[in-house]
């Protein structure tokens, strides 16, 4: 075992360790284990929502676009940012909300809106549907930053193994508090190596940020600048504009909302967050540090990038930290999704099946549903294929569609009635699902357009389809409930 | 829920954060015509930072008022 493979699993072994202390002194009933009794102050919350900013995909994804495509990384840095300005006005509304209904999952926030359980399943569907890619994402993501800062002495399925079995144990037993426990672990790490190496390589190979920008211009004719059709500025803005919509449907942080214990938190958040993911800048100057220093990694190897120039320039103890760093940022949002989806199958599939169900069953069906998804999820990252990036992005697509019926029902009365949200929210599944199977994009679907639009994120039509069929069944049932 | 009644005319202000996202996403296209270098960094990525670091100053200064408005509220009733 070299020294790199001691350092991830000490760092490993002190995160599952938080987790399981985590529970101390709380009794885990479904309230507890979902969102944490309600009682985050700021920083338990801040760290949860931080979790989005550091994902496996940030990190190796983050650095792989700087890397592999230069500008075009930068949408990383500018979605968030409006996510949050959103935030501000939009989670103390759905937390009110979750904290007067005690709804512990964001399918049951829509059950409670449109009064409408069938609703919730079909929500609790496309969130299951979305999340285990994310999952498997983050286990992938997990194997290969093990294997890489381990040079290839342990293999990607066995830390795969290793990092699911863990992640299931500690989610199990202590819910979400074991998931912001080890945030704070998380964040520190990140902090620390994301900062370190994003100052530290472009200064030791280049001198200077100016030096290294440049030489990567000279090398790669505009690749610092958005090309003019692709990745164009119309492609940036509509991918920012569609994620930022998306931000927050994601079920693991629409219910970490719900673990906050005042409303202030979310604003409080909305000026911190912003800043704290300017750190992902340091993730991308890794990226292009590595342009010139690792060059020929091609496709999905662009992932790579940041553990191969660590690799070829620091030894082991600095390699295992990086490595450790990365490993969190798969455990902690996998902690998240796991939660999420567990709290989903249990509280909107199980219990409204299952009729009269005690708050007990619930609970225990939450846990026991744990081990399930986690092998499932295993058995999919295992068997491998590089289906799963468009998965995750059709993931996202996915959720996106739950942001109109949502923002629509934030009034005291929804504005669409549970039929139209409903089949918006089919009609948009059923566009994202045909988009991404087919793999068509806008230009082939409207090859008279101007190329502005034709550059256009693909995920808008099935936003449009969505609202359009929700306006229209909308009007249809209100005007049918009239008449009764 | 009570609904927060607050004038309209005391939380107009709230449109202030509408300026961040607007100022980023439409400087996009303009920014990026700038194919030089600026200060060392590309110009795209300094316009972006620029306007993340306004984001935050403007949702702390949207707090500020909140804050004084929630002040004046709770001493008033």
């Amino acid at each position: 075992m070299n020294v790199a493979l001691w350092v991830i699993a000490l760092v490993f072994a002190a995160a599952v360790a938080l987790a399981l202390l985590a529970r101390r002194g709380h009794e885990m009933n479904l309230e507890q284990w979902s969102v944490g009794g309600r009682g985050f102050g700021a920083i338990f919350v801040f760290l949860l929502m931080a979790g989005e900013i550091y994902t496996t995909f940030t990190f190796l994804g983050g650095s792989g676009w700087a890397y592999g495509r230069g500008a075009p990384a930068f949408y990383i840095l500018c979605y968030g940012t409006i996510a949050y300005t959103m935030s501000y006005f939009l989670l103390p509304v759905v937390w009110r909300y979750a904290r007067e209904r005690q709804l512990v999952s964001q399918a049951d926030f829509f059950v409670q809106k449109y009064e409408s359980r069938a609703l919730g399943v079909l929500v609790a569907a496309v969130s299951v549907a979305a999340l285990v890619p994310y999952l498997v994402l983050q286990l992938k993501g997990l194997g290969i930053i093990v294997s890489e800062a381990s040079s290839g002495s342990v293999r990607p399925s066995a830390a795969v193994w290793g990092g699911a079995v863990a992640l299931m144990f500690y989610v199990v037993i202590s819910g979400v508090r074991g998931s912001a426990w080890t945030a704070a672990l998380k964040d520190i790490m990140i902090l620390g190596v994301a900062v370190g190496i994003g100052i530290y390589l472009p200064l030791h190979y280049y001198g200077s940020y100016g030096e290294m920008f440049r030489r990567v211009a000279a090398a790669k004719p505009g690749f610092l600048t958005l090309p003019d059709r692709g990745n164009s500025p119309a492609w940036f803005v509509s991918t920012v504009v569609l994620s930022a919509l998306g931000f927050y449907m994601w079920p693991q942080y629409f219910a970490s909302v719900y673990t906050a214990k005042d409303e202030d938190v979310f604003r409080k958040n909305a000026i911190v967050l912003p800043l704290y993911q300017l750190v992902v800048l340091f993730v991308f100057f890794t990226g292009f540090a590595a342009v010139l220093v690792v060059p020929g990694l091609a496709g999905s190897d662009a992932d790579l990038s940041l553990l191969r120039i660590s690799r070829a320039t620091f030894g082991g103890p600095m390699l295992g930290l990086i490595g450790a760093a990365g490993l969190l940022t798969a455990l902690v949002p996998g902690s998240m999704i796991l939660i999420a989806a567990a709290t989903i199958l249990a509280q909107n599939v199980y219990r409204p099946l299952a009729g009269s169900v005690t708050d007990h069953r619930v609970s225990l069906l939450a846990r026991a549903s744990v081990p399930v998804i986690t092998l499932v999820a295993v058995w999919l990252t295992l068997r491998g294929g590089s289906a799963i990036v468009s998965l995750l992005l059709m993931g996202y697509n996915l959720v996106t569609q739950l942001f109109p019926s949502m923002v629509l029902s934030l009034g005291r009365r929804p504005l669409v009635t549970a039929s139209g949200a409903f089949a918006g929210i089919v009609a948009g599944v059923a566009t994202v699902a045909y988009i991404f199977l087919s793999g068509t994009s806008v230009a082939a679907l409207l090859p008279w357009a101007p190329a502005v639009v034709q550059d256009c994120n693909v995920g808008f039509i099935a936003l449009i389809v969505n609202v359009v069929v929700m306006a229209v069944v909308s009007a249809a049932t209100r005007n049918r409930l009239l008449e009764k | 829920m009570p609904q927060p009644t607050t004038p309209r005319r005391r939380r107009l202000y709230h449109w202030l954060a509408l300026i961040p996202p607007l100022g980023m996403l439409i400087g996009v296209p303009f920014a990026n015509r700038v194919h030089t270098l600026v200060l060392g960094w590309p110009f795209l990525l300094t316009w972006i930072v620029a306007w993340v670091l306004l984001a935050a100053a403007c949702m702390g200064f949207l707090y500020k008022l909140d804050h004084r408005d929630t002040t004046a509220e709770s001493s008033g009733e």
